[in-house]
């Protein structure tokens, strides 16, 4: 089990987390990871961090639904099984096109939010039973947390995170197989 | 940011107007070369062309296009009668789609106008002058209507033909409501409470610039009006869409058919504004407009473009579903004589928009936003075409001269109206409360 050293710098207010954030990309560290209680705004764009993808996911799950859905009704309305119910014209399914569309239109939804969701799960590893990845808990209610990789440079890093405003600031080994 | 029509832009303003009057001159006249003497022939020169549309018009136009008429018992028109009624009634009915066409953006325009106040949005009152230019074509453009109606008359309402009206029971029926004094004196009271208040909001508009800065009461007069109107609104603009559009098809109803038609002017007045203002942006003349600003009003056109389609497929899928001959005819008719339009129309205003503004970078690039703007508009002319066409000129449509001619004035003398209000007053709405909000608009 190999151990690493982390520095923990602990903010109580959402603008000086950002310009320290903003201060300790300058100064060209890497930041390993923050923790805030709540979204704040543009922090991902301070800390570098690339666009999300997930909204293309939902695209492809959606055209994915659109044709699931075309391909179920096709089949089965007009491949399978004709029938004359009511007058409607199964001969084809652009002539029936018209009674399809609402369950297309749920599908497409329902194959894009659903899929989206799941997607967004297991690329954050979020699930039932899981143990939180929480530093500390206070940074689920009031409090700033910013995790730096420590490369033998405690003092100079300590006081870089002094001079942001850091409340606190600790030094702890990391268990790199806790999670 | 002052501005001044330029030129260049009232003189192509006035061009594209004088050439659409030659083309609607031209129009009237190739229509009325046609007379009751010599329709035989005219008639058979066209079956040189095909002689499976002769065969084929004979049957099918007497079960619709101008049905109102074929219809009647005891008052059978014969063929060539009929032909002769949608030749002449071409020209009016372009001449009141463009006009219809046009006048709509602006009144969708005054409606998102009124929207922006009572919700006291944050991030248009950079937007409002280009609004208020807008909207000053209301009272012209719909002052024009009504002439257009008036003249028009049983060319594009057959209920005001009374010798149809005599062996119709059904609009027999409606008449207390299809009548020539009733229908005028809605039309004007409509037009009076658009016109006033975009009057009074323009007045307090302007006011509030050269208020104190801590003088609020002309803003507060607006957002009063500003929620009055749209109750006004909301309920002309109902009757609106059914006595200028829905009752030229005098057998046919529709419950939702004024929020279908406000969906399209609404769709086409955003779009309008989006391409106004990146042609002001693009003078340099909007500085304080960034692309988020961009971004909303295309995030706009894509959502309204959808609730578009929304209601034109519940208003179409309701009607095919139960088939009940007396409603079913009005889609019997666009699908077979207008198949390309109708179902085209449904392409440039649903699938376009919907792939094109989708992604959120695309709805900040200026060329892209106009190019989908461009086809909006196309494909809500296209939707007004369809809806008054093919009850008045039936399957002898084709946007030729007349109709080209007839988009070429309105879109002249729209330009000549809204740019010169433009350049009026100061394109920044500095009085507004909400002006420095909407300057830092960031999304």
């Amino acid at each position: 089990m190999e151990t690493s050293k982390v520095i923990h710098a602990i903010y109580t207010d959402d603008d000086v987390l950002m310009s320290a954030v903003k201060k300790v990309r300058q100064e060209k560290h890497h930041i390993e990871d923050v923790f805030t209680p709540f979204p704040v705004h543009g922090l991902d764009k301070a800390m570098g961090l690339a666009p999300t993808r997930l909204a293309i996911t939902a695209f492809l799950y959606g055209a994915l639904g659109l044709s699931v859905s075309i391909a179920m009704m096709n089949f089965i309305m007009i491949e399978d099984w004709p029938q004359d119910i009511g007058g409607k014209p199964s001969f084809s399914f652009l002539e029936n096109l018209p009674a399809f569309v609402p369950i297309m239109f749920e599908l497409t939804v329902f194959f894009a939010a659903h899929l989206m969701v799941i997607t967004f799960y297991l690329r954050s590893r979020m699930w039932p039973f899981k143990d939180a990845e929480n530093p500390d808990p206070r940074t689920t209610d009031d409090h700033f947390l910013m995790e730096i990789a420590v490369h033998n440079n405690e003092e100079s890093l300590t006081n870089l995170l002094k001079d942001t405003g850091a409340v606190e600031i600790n030094i702890v080994d990391k268990d790199e197989d806790a999670h | 940011m002052e501005y001044k029509i330029s030129n260049r832009l009232r003189i192509g303003a006035i061009i594209l107007m004088v050439l659409g009057v030659l083309g609607v001159g031209y129009g009237f006249m190739d229509a009325y070369s046609v007379t009751e003497d010599n329709i035989t022939e005219y008639l058979a020169s066209e079956d040189h062309h095909g002689e499976a549309h002769a065969t084929e018009g004979h049957d099918l136009e007497k079960d619709h296009g101008h049905g109102a008429e074929a219809e009647v018992e005891g008052h059978e028109l014969s063929h060539e009668e009929h032909v002769l009624h949608q030749i002449h009634n071409r020209p009016y009915a372009a001449l009141y789609v463009a006009a219809l066409f046009f006048f709509m953006i602006a009144l969708g325009v005054l409606a998102f106008y009124a929207i922006q106040y009572a919700a006291q949005s944050g991030w248009s009152p950079v937007l409002f002058r280009v609004m208020e230019g807008i909207t000053s074509y209301v009272l012209p453009g719909g002052i024009l209507v009504l002439i257009i109606l008036w003249i028009a008359d049983s060319h594009i309402f057959i209920w005001l033909d009374e010798s149809v009206v005599a062996h119709d029971t059904l609009i027999q029926n409606k008449s207390s409501w299809l009548n020539k004094p009733w229908f005028f004196i809605r039309g004007f009271i409509y037009l009076a409470g658009w016109s006033l208040y975009r009057h009074f909001s323009r007045k307090f508009s302007v006011a509030q610039d050269l208020a104190d800065i801590n003088d609020n009461s002309n803003f507060k007069k607006n957002f009063r009006i500003a929620a009055g109107f749209l109750v006004f609104y909301i309920y002309t603009e109902s009757m609106m869409s059914w006595d200028w559009i829905m009752s030229v098809d005098p057998h046919w109803f529709s419950t939702l058919f004024g929020w279908y038609v406000f969906a399209s002017m609404f769709v086409s007045g955003i779009t309008v504004i989006a391409l106004i203002t990146l042609y002001l942006k693009s003078k340099g003349l909007l500085e304080f407009v960034n692309d988020s600003h961009i971004h909303d009003l295309a995030k706009f056109m894509f959502g309204i473009s959808i609730f578009w389609t929304y209601l034109w497929f519940s208003q179409f899928m309701l009607i095919w579903y139960a088939n009940i001959p007396e409603e079913v005819t009005y889609f019997i008719t666009r699908i077979e004589d207008y198949n390309v339009p109708f179902f085209g129309m449904l392409a440039l205003n649903f699938i376009f928009p919907l792939l094109l503004l989708m992604n959120s970078d695309y709805k900040r690039i200026p060329w892209f936003v106009v190019m989908t703007g461009v086809v909006i508009l196309f494909g809500h002319y296209l939707d007004v075409f369809n809806m008054i066409m093919p009850a008045t000129v039936g399957d002898r449509w084709f946007i030729g001269v007349p109709e080209i001619g007839s988009i070429l004035f309105f879109a002249g003398l729209f330009m000549l109206i809204v740019f010169t209000s433009l350049g009026k007053y100061p394109l920044l709405a500095k009085g507004n409360p909400f002006i420095k909000e909407s300057e830092h608009f960031h999304y």
